[in-house]
């Protein structure tokens, strides 16, 4: 049991720290302002989600995993709020929000 | 008054959770601190029944693992994207109805489009809401309404 936990955990760390590294990726990959912003939600949401998931299964039934629950709580109510906040007021401001062929590398 | 002892109830619990100290300085921090938030929230005017969702059926429970799958399964789609030689994006604005009826449950489905990587929710008006999304199957899936008839079915 000890054991599957701590593999569990690896791997979901691992998976979280790939797609981190995903959307990093992704935010000089894309060509224009709001393909970056949907490269970015990967980290903001697949990667934080995978880790906070990981780290919980480490700690086990502890008080440690309840403040986790606290803050993936707070990340799913903070983080749409921010990527709409930045997309409306990309779009009021007069962005793009398709892309040419030719932008796209 | 109900929803300002059901806001004392939960910032006490939190307060106890986060510190789980029992000194009685650090307990007359929390209840000075609750105290405090208390009477800012009142001074704002944001208790209200909204902030005492006890009108959520249980069956929310399986609108989030539903919702997990979805972020999941979106998440691969964009990182594939992302790591692939060429990028073959179609990003574009589509507006989409919405057939939920309560506030609640329009700012539930904007959080859970915006949560979803391919799609952001950028504004909602007048039964219609205004979508960013990345790919042609982002965009499919959308407007396909499935998430908007899922929360509607909760009674949202």
């Amino acid at each position: 049991m000890e054991t599957f936990l701590v593999l569990a955990s690896t791997l979901c760390i691992s998976m979280g720290v790939f797609l981190g590294i995903t959307g990093a990726i992704g935010i000089f990959r894309m060509p224009n302002f709001f393909a970056r912003l949907h490269a970015a939600s990967v980290t903001d949401s697949g990667c934080a989600f995978m880790l906070l998931f990981g780290l919980m299964l480490q700690s086990g039934f502890t008080l440690a995993t309840i403040k986790l629950c606290f803050i993936l709580l707070f990340f799913l109510i903070s983080s749409p709020t921010a990527a709409h906040a930045l997309a409306k007021t990309a779009l009021s401001c007069g962005a793009q929000p398709t892309s040419s062929p030719r932008e796209e590398r | 008054m109900l929803s300002i002892l059901f806001l004392t109830l939960i910032l006490s619990l939190f307060w106890l959770l986060l510190s789980w100290q029992f000194a009685p300085f650090v307990l007359g921090c929390g209840v000075v601190s609750i105290a405090l938030t208390l009477y800012l929230a009142q001074r704002m005017r944001v208790v209200d029944a909204e902030s005492l969702p006890l009108n959520l059926s249980a069956r929310i429970v399986w609108y989030w693992l539903w919702l997990a799958k979805e972020v999941a399964l979106s998440n691969w789609d964009v990182a594939r994207h992302i790591w692939g030689k060429r990028i073959h994006i179609n990003p574009r604005v589509i507006q989409v109805k919405t057939p939920m009826k309560t506030p609640f449950g329009l700012m539930l489905y904007a959080n859970s489009i915006t949560l979803t990587p391919g799609t952001v929710c950028i504004d909602i008006e007048d039964g219609q809401v205004t979508a960013h999304a990345l790919t042609d199957s982002a965009a499919a899936g959308l407007e396909s309404g499935e998430m908007g008839e899922k929360i509607r079915r909760l009674g949202l």
